[in-house]
């Protein structure tokens, strides 16, 4: 007893500062960053270094700060919906994602099924091999795909060397091959959440399914499907949200046509020297996210209750 | 003369009398950031053995990255290699310090016909010293251009800019650089028009020349032109000479029967000039003033060249370069070719917005 007396003021430290450290994580790496972006957002381009005014000098003093403080302007937010280029970029990039997420969840479940599926020694080997392209990087794994989908690539020579086709296709650059590229990358993020989901499931009430007459793809629809919906919700979520903001894969196997927000946002902070409108794409582009996050949220709580 | 015979036999001798410089010298370091692919090492090691300084070199591959980084400032770097108009850019933002001149002495031996071109960036040539220059113009796979069209006018910007033309090679594989201050000047050019023309009337009907042409474009991208060329994925690109030459050699050394040509268009090509400038904040200037000495050295400018093959502003290091570079007409072209090159002028912000948002809709095709 005299022991925990002793060391409950310790311990109450302790947990104070197991509260504060993902805080603290959050306040530097990301409330901080942001702040930044919102506060160049309010910004007018200039001919300076950093390349944008005001740039809140804190050593002119508090006044001085006020009076740079009433420069910022909603200009640049103004210019994106005047210039229809953002919209077609915000819109062009929510459907990429939308549809890769769609093709990853068609892709991903089978495989996830049929690991959970899978006798219980061989499950994490099929985990394992889920994971192992992680060991690489995910620039070079893109790379990669240049390799087998251009004109002179591994497809291309195998389908002629079949016979299937005459000519060489010309997928690689376009948006075809970004949503190979998508599919390809974000795949395990998919799998792992419904196969966590798939696992759990408690066989017993499809051998109950059975028993009662339930034709085995009558009893997945109306029971395993249903119960692994929470994965599916996970999955498409952690899937979706990265995908809208992809920039590497489009830029790598995308075509000069495909539009995505991450590549205009690019164009507009290196090749335009904009950085204020790019901090407010930015900022457009998380508030845009904040709503399937949020969504997410809510269904992962009602998922707990 | 007398600088010769320095290098040549008074090493020693420097060391001796200056071991304290030497050793100051020493334990400082010099940052250069420069294009990838873009020196012969040997350079660094024997500048370090000739001064102690030790040099860190890091390397970009995009004009972009060059740019931002400066602009955010504190790079730490003391030598930059900008190209012609962000060199503008970056000099009108006040990012770079003058030049101290008496201490590149080596400045005797530049070529007066590029040392004046950079003056339409560098007023008075105060700040930046010309390392490389080249010219932006048609790469070309040679057999597979033969193969589709015997007769191609392969020196002439009707290769891109005449759609029955460059339909035929539509499947083969076209690039362009992803660049409107290289692209749109070409465009102007072929129309007549003036190429560093500021007007957007006329930037517009560049534009619709581009459209014309786009869907025979594959890909608008700066770089991946070089390994599509070297690999025969493609067989026309639109690029920079000292890139379609490195396809050229990559080529060459996978020993793959691509065969890549390079031609300066005979309307008139752009001339880009990467040179050499100290930032503001580089930490240690002297190092750097001492190096750009070194490099405009004649015996070693010309070694760069011979190694990266792009011709440089260096007139007396001519003399030393190999046979092959400078007779190649495409690296060092001819006077009447040289009159034909043009230079053009970094565009204000309303100008760039235009430029820039044509060029989204071009690469678009919308």
């Amino acid at each position: 007893m005299a022991m925990t007396t002793t060391g409950a003021p310790g311990r109450g430290w302790l947990r104070w500062l197991v509260v504060a450290i993902p805080y603290l994580w959050l306040i530097v790496l990301f409330l901080a960053p942001f702040l930044i972006v919102l506060k160049i957002s309010f910004s007018t381009t200039a001919i300076a270094m950093p390349p944008y005014t005001p740039a809140l000098d804190l050593s002119a003093g508090l006044g001085a700060l006020w009076e740079q403080i009433q420069e910022f302007t909603f200009d640049n937010y103004i210019f994106l919906t005047e210039d229809s280029l953002y919209l077609q970029s915000y819109l062009s990039s929510l459907k990429i994602a939308a549809i890769s997420t769609f093709l990853i969840l068609l892709v991903g479940y089978p495989i996830a099924y049929g690991m959970a599926r899978a006798r219980r020694e061989w499950r994490p080997t099929l985990l394992m091999l889920v994971i192992l392209p992680f060991w690489t990087s995910f620039l070079i794994r893109v790379y990669a795909w240049i390799g087998i989908l251009k004109p002179e690539g591994l497809l291309n020579q195998m389908l002629l060397g079949l016979g299937v086709i005459s000519e060489p296709l010309n997928i690689l650059p376009s948006t075809l091959a970004v949503y190979i590229g998508i599919v390809y990358s974000y795949l395990p993020f998919m799998i792992l959440p419904l196969y966590a989901t798939l696992e759990k499931l408690d066989e017993t009430l499809l051998e109950a399914a059975a028993d009662l007459g339930c034709p085995p793809i009558q009893a997945f629809w109306k029971i395993t499907f249903p119960l692994s919906i929470p994965g599916v919700v996970a999955g498409c979520f952690l899937v979706f949200i990265p995908a809208v903001g992809e920039f590497v894969i489009p830029d790598l196997l995308g075509g000069s046509d495909t539009l995505m927000i991450g590549k205009t946002l690019w164009a507009e902070f290196f090749s335009n020297r904009d950085w204020p409108v790019s901090s407010a794409v930015a900022v457009v582009l998380l508030a845009i996210l904040v709503v399937p996050i949020m969504l997410f949220q809510n269904a992962q709580k009602k998922a707990s209750e | 003369m007398i600088k010769h015979a320095l290098s040549g036999v008074a090493l020693s001798a420097m060391l001796a009398v200056g071991v304290s410089n030497v050793a100051q010298a020493a334990d400082k370091e010099l940052h250069i950031f420069n294009w990838s692919d873009y020196i012969d090492t040997s350079i660094i090691e024997d500048f370090t053995k000739e001064t102690g300084i030790k040099v860190v070199y890091d390397v970009y591959d995009s004009m972009e990255i060059l740019e931002t980084k400066m602009l955010a400032g504190g790079s730490g770097y003391d030598i930059v290699v900008p190209t012609d108009r962000n060199l503008k850019r970056l000099i009108d933002v006040g990012v770079f310090q003058p030049l101290d001149k008496s201490k590149i002495p080596n400045l005797s031996h530049m070529w007066d016909e590029i040392t004046n071109r950079l003056a339409t960036y560098d007023p008075g040539n105060e700040i930046a010293v010309n390392y490389m220059w080249g010219t932006t113009g048609t790469g070309y796979n040679v057999n597979k251009i033969k193969e589709i069209m015997p007769d191609a006018p392969v020196d002439s910007m009707d290769m891109f800019f005449k759609p029955e033309v460059v339909s035929k090679f539509k499947d083969c594989g076209v690039y362009m650089l992803d660049s409107p201050d290289d692209v749109i000047p070409a465009a102007l050019s072929y129309l007549g028009l003036p190429p560093d023309s500021k007007d957007p009337a006329e930037i517009e009907k560049a534009g619709e020349l581009l459209m014309s042409i786009r869907p025979y474009i594959r890909k608008f991208h700066s770089s991946e032109f070089i390994q599509g060329l070297a690999n025969g994925d493609i067989c026309l690109a639109f690029g920079y000479s000292g890139d379609v030459i490195q396809a050229r050699d990559r080529a060459a050394e996978a020993d793959n029967k691509v065969e890549i040509a390079y031609s300066i268009p005979k309307e008139g090509a752009l001339l880009w000039m990467d040179s050499m400038a100290i930032p503001k904040d580089a930490p240690n200037p002297e190092a750097a003033l001492a190096f750009i000495n070194y490099i405009q050295k004649p015996e070693v400018i010309a070694k760069a060249t011979n190694y990266v093959s792009y011709a440089n502003g260096n007139k007396d290091s001519q003399a030393f370069i190999s046979k092959e570079i400078l007779d190649d007409k495409t690296i060092y072209p001819d006077e009447a070719v040289m009159k034909k090159l043009y230079t053009t002028t970094p565009n204000d912000p309303k100008v760039q917005r235009v430029v820039t948002r044509l060029w989204t809709k071009i690469k678009s095709g919308t």
